[in-house]
């Protein structure tokens, strides 16, 4: 046998570190999470965009200076420049002015699809998610007949049954998200009502009423703006299309869905009003979905 | 296992027969009588009297009811008296097109998914975000921008392709890229995630050890797992694209289903939409089955002992 | 052995590796995470890597396959792999040598093998990545007589079979087949048999040793010095990324010299630490150069006499029925279990997973209800009736879980987690006093009061734990494996606590644990759980040194134990 070979360092042995030693040997992961990790630049830029189209929603006119509704017909189909940022439709309105008064429309309807969809599914996927076999199983078929139904298709048969205009597609688009909603609502339920605090809450005296109250509910809650956040960009997609088939507001409203239908007419001469309203909806549901994003893996963990 | 499958099943029917079960509701809930409702925009003598005939509207609620549901079994969606044709030719004809759009958009979208999925999952940092970012950039882009962006492009432009109707393989291939490409987007993003959420698992640092290289270990290993999540979305995924398949029909001025639907729904003829939304419905229930199944036979562990 | 050793002596080694170090961009300030580490592994001989978790272990032994990871950079003055200077290897080089030269055995085959794939294919991926067989039937038997070394038994039947159809220690056996299929020069072994129960722990060491007795090198990662000390040749010590002592294990167990060494091994529970806090050993010099060094430890407070029946608990059974997919298999996890606790009393339940200790403890907190049987708290009725009647007496009985952090509301911060056990309707101040005296009773103090539970680390979320259960003032205090996710040196610590409140509050615990040497250092009595009965109890000293029943002298075998280890090498 060789010799031993002792080598020490006489380093003082601490009682504990404050902070958990992040474990090295997960370091393959520390690694990933390094990487995985979005740029805060895009974040930022999302934040920035949002507060703007908020902005544009309840002050459009602090950003331009033209009426959306009406035109000067000598001025129709000019190309972009420095008179008209976006260029002028056919009807000489100018495409920026448009596109800005346009804002409220998509969020509003956006929005308010949300919460009729919100609202409903929370209700719904709190009650699938107790402990009730048979009321689980009911809502869940429920969400299935309700998803069965292409989203489009759905709201086009509720506006047959109710007409069309902007709250009707907004009722149509919450309907259609019921099950969406509720389903995350419920998976939540299911595994807060899983967790160790809740099953052993009874220990510390708590009844099943106000487990629920004080520690169930609040976590369910805490997971619902970042699920608005997370499907408001979708949302919003359902509610262009709807407006782009002619099922929400009709012309002259410069919603961006139905611009870009009016559009459809000009393409071959003129690029512009088909071009700007798209970009307008693909930048608003991309910085909806970084943000959600962002939301989703901050809290990921406390989230099903 | 076979329980399961069973259970899916039945399962499945209850969902269609509740499908079936509340348009009849809805349509008996609307306020107004369902002679009117059912005769749309259209009007002239003895429509009513016709209608009432025609769906027992004389008869009792429940037995409506049964009656209603009889005939949807048999495949007998009454009349659009709008067109004055029975509402399944009228849908008929139009099915074809608007399937072969729908399928062409979902293979394409699946192969292009799988394909970036499989080469940028878990590679560098600056492939990833990249790859990331037009991800998100196409799942966020409407189907119908994109589609006259390519019209633009394609059509007027370059005239490569035609700018609307149906004839030949030529007039499918711009709709068909542009109901593909969101759904790609998407469909990358959840393969993507779930590609690389598997290959942080330990098993993979097991396979890595035995010295099985990168490609293959994505292919053999990690895709079946990915795969998981992304049969979950299947029949999400086959209801977009028929909502999908409804828009871009009316940006290219395809005939098929949508241009259908959407003239039903303009003229109130519920007949016609009704179908609509239930055959779509039926394909959804259909397809979300199969795609249960399946994930039950991927999945060695969901099968009994 | 000193034949064998200088045989060892003279074999070329199979990795020899000086000086490295190992760093990850944009992690601890660009410092890198372990230092200046040596290594020689010769063929036939085990060395094992001992440290804590953040020591850096595992990682530096991933980094031997060149596995470290994305981002990780590798410094190194001498790195060679069966006389081949690795420095110099491309991917393509490191793809040919892994599996053929080196394998790898992780932690849990549950997750480290491929849970979509059956067993057989697994383990012939690396016979058929390497193309070492290219005819599928000579595969097949190549994988067959890979498990049958490792003591599969019916292999044809299992290598159909997926990972979690195999019991814990049949499919870890199947994840060292699945290393070893290429008869690989060195097999690196990271926490192999953590996740086992004892008895099972034993027998895959063994098949760990069968490969080292056929020539191959053994890496062994662990943090359990009993362990290594039945297995290792040599032992290396880490600590926060540094080798801190290294050499022939039986003199660094027996004569450690640095001081994190000598904490380790003192902070291991035993018979002979018993009454003694862990966490304050001293070291004497040993009489001779041929005896130990002796540990000479602080003692605890007296523990006040066992006094009147606190926990009374008569023929509890309990059985649980599959749900429908599983066939409605009938298990019966609990029978006839009697037994009793009484004030300042500490009982201790020991038994493998599938014991039932964990059932008796919902069944005790009023979580389950019993099938049959009854369970009396401070000799009023406890399982016979509902929830609400329940209520007023469950103050008396509190509960320290295994795992802290989930058993905190996320939501909450200490304060809240701790105030929600407070007894009555104090005034805000008399509260708040309350809760700071509990934090300083566990070694916390007012700072953390409004700290979130996920910043905090184990060792001190066991402590809120601790602390929010005595703020009922409880009568008895059932643990659950309290200690078994803690470093050893935390773990020390918290026995400590645990021991020292226990003998000041007079208060009873119900303490559970897979561990006999926690058990052994900490309990008065104990219970001996097999398959839902209690097989024998009685005094914990009794019971343990002189064990009546056949299994539970068959569990005290297979206990991993330094003093054993040593001489049986």
């Amino acid at each position: 046998m060789t010799a031993p070979s002792h080598r020490s360092f006489d380093t003082a042995v601490p009682l504990e570190a404050p902070q958990d030693l992040v474990g090295f040997e997960a370091s393959h992961s520390l690694a990933a999470i390094a990487v995985r990790r979005r740029l805060p630049f895009g974040l930022v830029l999302s934040f920035v965009f949002v507060a703007f189209l908020i902005a544009a929603s309840i002050a459009p006119s602090l950003f331009t200076h033209f009426d959306p509704l009406v035109g000067d017909f000598s001025e129709g189909l000019k190309p972009p420049g420095w008179a008209h940022l976006f260029g002028t439709d056919r009807l000489g309105r100018d495409v920026f002015a448009r596109t800005v008064f346009g804002t409220r429309y998509s969020l509003l309807i956006g929005f308010g699809g949300v919460a009729v969809g919100l609202g409903a599914g929370i209700v719904l996927g709190i009650i699938a998610g107790q402990r009730n076999r048979i009321l689980d199983e009911a809502v869940s078929r429920l969400f299935d007949m309700l998803s069965s139904f292409p989203g489009v298709l759905l709201a086009m048969l509720i506006v047959t049954f109710l007409g069309q205009g902007m709250l009707n597609i907004a009722i149509a688009v919450g309907i259609a998200g019921i099950p969406k909603f509720g389903r995350v609502v419920r998976a939540q339920t299911q595994l807060i009502r899983d967790a160790d605090y809740v099953t052993q809450a009874a220990i510390y005296g708590l009844s099943r009423w106000q487990v629920f109250i004080r520690h169930v509910l609040p976590n369910v809650l805490v997971a619902i703006p970042i699920i608005a956040t997370v499907y408001i960009g979708s949302t919003i997609l359902i509610v262009s299309g709807l407006s782009f088939l002619g099922l929400g507001p009709q012309p002259p409203t410069p919603e961006w869905g139905v611009m870009l239908a009016e559009s459809r007419d000009v393409l071959r001469v003129a690029w512009w009003p088909g071009v700007f309203p798209g970009l307008a909806i693909t930048a608003t549901v991309i910085a909806f979905s970084v943000i959600g994003n962002h939301l989703q893996q901050r809290f990921e963990g406390r989230l099903a | 296992m076979w329980s399961r499958i069973v259970s899916r099943l039945f399962t499945s029917l209850v969902v269609a027969w509740a499908s079936v079960t509340a348009t009849f509701l809805a349509l008996h809930a609307l306020p107004g009588r369902i002679q009117d409702i059912l005769a749309g925009d259209v009007e002239y003598p003895g429509l009513r009297e016709a209608i009432a005939a025609e769906w027992g509207l004389d008869r009792s609620l429940p037995e409506q009811y049964v009656e209603f549901l009889s005939r949807i079994l048999r495949g007998d969606f009454g009349t659009s008296y709008v067109l004055r044709q029975p509402v399944i030719e009228v849908v008929g004809s139009q099915l074809l097109p608007t399937v072969e759009l729908a399928l062409t958009a979902g293979v394409l979208a699946i192969v292009i998914a799988g394909f970036i999925a499989l080469l940028t999952a878990g590679r560098g940092r600056f492939s990833r975000e990249l790859t990331s970012f037009v991800e998100l950039v196409f799942a966020s882009t409407p189907v119908f921008w994109l589609g006259i962006l390519l019209l633009m492009a394609f059509s007027f432009n370059l005239r490569w392709f035609p700018v609307s109707g149906a004839e030949g393989w030529n007039s499918l291939v711009l709709p068909a890229i542009t109901l593909a490409l969101p759904t790609a987007g998407l469909l990358t993003q959840v393969l993507r995630e779930a590609m690389e959420k598997t290959l942080d698992q330990p098993f993979v640092t097991t396979v890595r050890s035995r010295g099985v290289g990168e490609l293959v270990i994505r292919w053999r290993h990690v895709l079946r797992h990915a795969l998981l999540p992304a049969v979950t979305l299947g029949g999400w995924l086959i209801g977009g694209l028929l909502g999908g398949a409804v828009i871009t029909e009316k940006v290219f001025g395809r005939p098929g289903l949508g241009t259908v639907t959407l003239g039903a729904v303009l003229t109130h003829d519920v007949p016609v939409v009704l179908t609509v939304v239930l055959l779509a419905a039926f394909i959804h229930v259909a397809a979300s089955t199969l795609l249960d199944i399946l994930y039950v036979l991927i999945d060695p562990r969901l099968r009994a002992q | 052995m000193s034949s064998v050793g200088s045989q060892i002596d003279r074999a070329a080694p199979v990795v020899e590796v000086q000086g490295l170090s190992i760093g990850f961009a944009g992690a601890n300030g660009g410092k890198p995470i372990v230092v200046d580490f040596d290594l020689t592994i010769r063929p036939g001989e085990c060395v094992a890597l001992v440290g804590e978790s953040g020591s850096g272990k595992s990682i530096t032994a991933r980094s031997l396959l060149n596995l470290a990871g994305d981002g990780a950079k590798t410094a190194v003055h001498r790195f060679e792999i069966k006389g081949r200077d690795a420095r110099s290897f491309g991917e393509a080089d490191w793809r040919k040598l892994r599996g053929t030269v080196t394998g790898l055995v992780m932690q849990d085959a549950l997750v480290s093998l491929d849970p979509l794939r059956t067993i057989g294919q697994e383990v012939a991926e690396v016979i058929s990545s390497h193309r070492i067989l290219t005819d599928a039937g000579a595969i097949r038997d190549r994988t067959l007589q890979t498990l049958g070394k490792v003591g599969i038994p019916n292999p044809a039947d299992r290598a159909l079979q997926y990972a979690h159809q195999l019991s814990g220690g049949l499919r870890q056996r199947a994840l060292i087949a699945s290393a070893i299929a290429a008869d690989p020069d060195l097999i690196i072994a990271d926490e192999p048999t953590t996740s086992l129960d004892v008895t099972v722990q034993a027998q895959v060491l063994q098949v760990l040793a069968e490969r080292i007795r056929e020539g191959a090198g053994l890496l062994l990662i662990s943090h359990d010095l009993a362990v290594v000390a039945g297995i290792a040749d040599r032992v290396i010590v880490m600590r926060d990324g540094r080798v801190v002592d290294s050499g022939p294990t039986r003199d660094v167990l027996t004569h450690p010299r640095h001081p994190y060494t000598r904490q380790l091994i003192a902070a291991i529970p035993s018979g002979r630490s018993r009454g003694s806090r862990l966490a304050s050993a001293r070291f004497e010099p040993g009489a001779s150069d041929a005896t130990a060094v002796s540990i000479v430890r602080e003692p605890l407070p007296q523990r006040q006499a066992a006094g009147e029946v606190v926990l009374e608990v008569k023929e509890i059974s309990k059985s649980f029925i599959a749900p429908k997919a599983a066939g409605r298999a009938k298990s019966v996890v609990l029978q006839d279990i009697s037994f009793d606790v009484r004030a300042a009393e500490v009982v201790g339940i020991v038994g493998e997973s599938g014991s039932g200790k964990s059932t008796c403890a919902k069944v005790v907190l009023g979580l389950l209800d019993p099938d049959d049987g009854e369970v009396t708290l401070l000799g009023e009725p406890w399982s016979s009736v509902a929830e609400a009647g329940r209520r007023r007496l469950r103050r008396k009985l509190q509960y320290i879980p295994q795992d802290a952090l989930s058993s905190f509301d996320p939501r909450y911060r200490v304060r809240n987690i701790i105030a929600e056990n407070l007894p009555g309707a104090d005034g805000r101040i008399a509260r708040l006093d309350r809760i700071v005296s509990l934090l300083e009773l566990v070694g916390l103090s007012a700072d953390h009061l409004d700290r979130v539970p996920r910043s905090l680390s184990g060792g001190q979320r066991q402590r809120v734990s601790i602390a929010r259960a005595l703020a009922a003032e409880p009568a008895i205090i059932v643990c659950d494996e309290p200690v078994s996710a803690l470093d050893i040196c935390i773990q020390a610590q918290v026995l400590d606590l645990l021991a020292e409140l226990q003998s000041r509050l007079g208060t009873a615990l119900l303490f559970i644990s897979h561990d006999l040497g926690v058990i052994e250092h900490l309990c008065d009595r104990v219970l001996v759980f097999q398959n839902g009965r209690i097989v024998e109890q009685g005094g914990a000293e009794a019971v343990l040194r002189q064990p009546q029943h056949a299994y539970t002298k068959s569990l005290l075998a297979s206990v991993p134990d330094i003093q054993r280890g040593l001489s049986a090498a």
